[in-house]
């Protein structure tokens, strides 16, 4: 058995746009003791789908557990555990205006984003990339004294 | 045509060819009840309390093999029903639950018997529906009985907010069902099938392990045709007594927790498990790193996520029973069956060793001799529902199942209660049998007022109580690993049970000798009235073998050394 290997997978669910779905999903995995990364979901367009990412982690005996559960739900289409994917997640951040405009939208420009508001009191930017890069950013926006930072979770496509 | 909701459920019931549903009414179900009153299509039970209502379809569900109903209302009502569904959804029992629900535009709000009834039932269901327009209910009635029969059969829950049940609109019950997300697996990959007979053909010690799913399946008769084709031995789970039939030469008993010397050390010793049907749960399996060590594993189940759940399988066959054997049993028409005798001599040896026994008495009636008896009297006229206990076991053992469906008791979820409203629903659907239910004297009190339920319909069901005056299996427990210290399992105080019955309109049998036993269960099964036959078994009499929880099937407590291990245990 290789039951102590844990290793994080993405896996998207395709589900019926129906109420209580999210919860049949979501129950699913606490009353099984599996874990939860980052979950998001968002209605396909022009369908009666949803999709909805999950990030998991777990040894290879729970990750097939997990996608034959999920498989088992009668609302559920598809299951798809990313192998070769496209991974992003966003960033909106809020920072004093006593910061430095330019360095801030320097920064944000690293990270595939920019400068998306700017009011009396603060500064709110966004950036879009990958999750590993995702935590580089809020590692270096430290030291610009971050007030608020709110993750969106992933959303992956399969290559 | 138009008709209000209530009607509509009526109506599908009828079109589902429901003939006898099982209930009790209250506020937000009642508009459904005053249709009821008013067909003629179908019978409805009145038991005396929610749970009973569902245990009773869920009876009806095995004894026949069609969806049983239930119907409640909501808050108190489904929340009485949850140990049925919980109990049928362990066992993947066909069952359609409706509940009544608060009005749509008082759900959320707390209103009068208001419960979250999908929110609480959606682990222990199939699946449910929580009905949001009368447009949507005559498919959703459908679409439940669908997925409760189709795939791996299993309890469906769904919730009429009242409002529903008395608007008015167009019903038109939909001939076919169509859902995108759900496509059971029924047929079985035809390479793995390859491989997996070729196994059977390489194989010196190989054993079929089989479960449940055979009787779900209706596989029995093609089960029997290859075990008598390949003579290979074959072990049964709780759930599957009564597939091969007790008298059938390759059948080695019962494995797990309370299985047979033979059995389990076939498990212990063979080199390919061929499960059928059969889940490895914990009860049957031991500890996990010393099951089927030496073995390759064949793993026939409709679940897919049964497959390798628990032990890691080498040939995994997701599919129906009866669509993979129909395709596997030709393939073994050629098999030679004797390279396996060697192996069916060691466990006929084994068998001789330590066969399935206890030692009987003439002073007190022995659990196991009643057990035996009534296979004697009875035999294959019985239906036999059990409660949860060493009365269960026991019946497991020592009863002379010779057909599926004839053994009805709640294996996974092992609810108490269980037996007697199960046996209402038994008899129901099987009125020319004689149905017995094996409980014991804490179980039996669990649902005892079915009592009124079964005098009133006039369900002539027979309780068997084997009475120890003890919590008996936690008795056992605690006599093995709690040093006899009796926490709470004591139940010398009891009711009256001949009075309870009779007070009920019921019989009631006091039974303490073997001639006294003969009589009564004669007596009983020649009147039409629902009795209780207090049979005063040994006190302290244990369910032999045993594993003890967590240990390897090899190490059993068998009969001869009970008294030197629970001497070691002290």
């Amino acid at each position: 058995m290789t039951n102590s290997i844990k290793e994080r997978q993405v896996i998207s669910v395709i589900v019926l746009n129906e109420s209580s779905v999210l919860a049949r999903i979501t129950a699913l995995f606490a009353g099984r003791g599996y874990n939860i990364e980052s979950l998001t979901v968002a209605p396909i367009p022009d369908s009666d789908m949803s999709h909805i990412t999950i990030a998991t982690n777990g040894s290879t005996k729970v990750m097939e557990q997990i996608t034959k559960q999920l498989h088992k739900l009668i609302a559920v289409y598809k299951v798809i555990e990313h192998e070769e994917m496209v991974e992003k997640e966003m960033i909106l951040a809020k920072f004093p205006i006593t910061e430095h405009l330019s360095d801030i939208s320097a920064l944000c420009l690293a990270y595939n984003g920019g400068i998306v508001n700017v009011g009396k009191d603060m500064i709110i930017t966004m950036v879009a990339d990958e999750p590993r890069r995702i935590y580089h950013f809020i590692e270096a926006s430290k030291r610009y004294n971050p007030i608020e930072i709110v993750r969106s979770g992933v959303v992956a496509i399969e290559r | 045509m138009q008709m209000s909701g209530a009607q509509m459920v009526c109506e599908a019931i009828i079109a589902e060819g429901v003939k006898t549903i099982f209930g009790y009414p209250g506020g937000a179900i009642m508009h459904v009840y005053d249709e009821i009153y008013k067909q003629t299509g179908f019978e409805h039970i009145l038991n005396r309390h929610e749970q009973a209502s569902v245990h009773a379809a869920d009876g009806y569900a095995r004894a026949t093999g069609d969806v049983g109903v239930a119907m409640v209302t909501s808050g108190p009502g489904f929340t009485n029903a949850v140990t049925g569904l919980a109990t049928a959804y362990m066992d993947s029992i066909p069952m359609v639950v409706i509940s009544g629900q608060v009005p749509s535009s008082l759900i959320g709000t707390d209103g009068f018997q208001e419960i979250d009834a999908v929110g609480i039932s959606r682990p222990c269901t199939k699946h449910n529906f929580l009905v949001r327009s009368l447009e949507e209910l005559p498919r959703l009635m459908k679409e439940a009985f669908y997925i409760a029969r189709s795939g791996r059969p299993g309890p469906v829950l769904i919730d009429i907010p009242k409002d529903i049940t008395v608007d008015i609109g167009h019903f038109e019950y939909p001939k076919d069902v169509n859902i995108p997300t759900y496509k059971p697996t029924y047929k079985g990959n035809d390479k793995q099938i390859i491989k997996a007979v070729n196994a059977i053909k390489n194989a010196k010690k190989p054993l079929f392990y089989i479960g449940g799913g055979v009787v779900l399946s209706n596989a029995s008769d093609l089960v029997r045709d290859i075990v008598k084709k390949t003579q290979i031995p074959a072990v049964e789970t709780l759930m599957a007594r009564g597939v091969l039939g007790a008298s059938n030469p390759r059948l080695l008993g019962m494995l797990g927790m309370h299985g047979n010397y033979s059995s389990n050390m076939a498990m212990s010793e063979t080199d390919l498990v061929i499960s059928l049907g059969a889940r490895f749960d914990d009860r049957v399996t031991g500890k996990l790193s010393e099951f089927a060590k030496y073995a390759e594993i064949i793993h026939v189940d409709i679940d897919a996520s049964n497959i390798g759940k628990l032990v890691d399988v080498d040939y995994p066959i997701v599919g129906d029973i009866t669509k993979v054997l129909e395709v596997m049993s030709p393939m073994l028409d050629e098999v030679d069956s004797d390279r396996y005798q060697e192996w069916r001599d060691i466990l006929t040896r084994y068998n001789e060793l330590h066969p399935q026994s206890f030692v009987d008495s003439d002073d007190v009636i022995k659990p196991q001799w009643a057990i035996e008896r009534i296979g004697q009297l009875v035999g294959e006229n019985a239906i036999i529902t059990s409660d949860v206990g060493q009365h269960q076991m026991w019946a497991a053992q020592h009863f002379p199942f010779d057909r599926p469906r004839q053994w009805i008791n709640s294996g996974g979820l092992g609810t108490m209660g269980f037996g007697f409203p199960a046996a209402l629903g038994a008899k129901k659907a099987h009125p020319e049998k004689t149905v017995i239910n094996i409980t014991g004297d804490g179980s039996i009190l669990m649902n005892v007022q079915e009592l009124v339920t079964a005098s009133e319909y006039k369900i002539p069901v027979i309780n068997l109580i084997l009475n120890n005056h003890f919590l008996g299996m936690v008795r056992q427990w605690q006599t093995f690993f709690y040093e006899e210290r009796y926490s709470q399992t004591d139940l010398t105080f009891q009711p009256n049970w001949k009075a309870l019955a009779e007070s009920c309109g019921g019989i009631g049998y006091d039974v303490t000798t073997k001639e006294e036993f003969d009589e009564a269960l004669k007596d009983a099964i020649a009147q039409d009235k629902v009795c209780f036959m207090n049979v005063i078994v040994n006190r302290f009499e244990n369910v032999l073998p045993m594993v003890p929880s967590g240990g390897a099937l090899f190490n059993m407590i068998l009969p001869q050394e009970e008294e030197d291990t629970s001497k070691e245990t002290k």
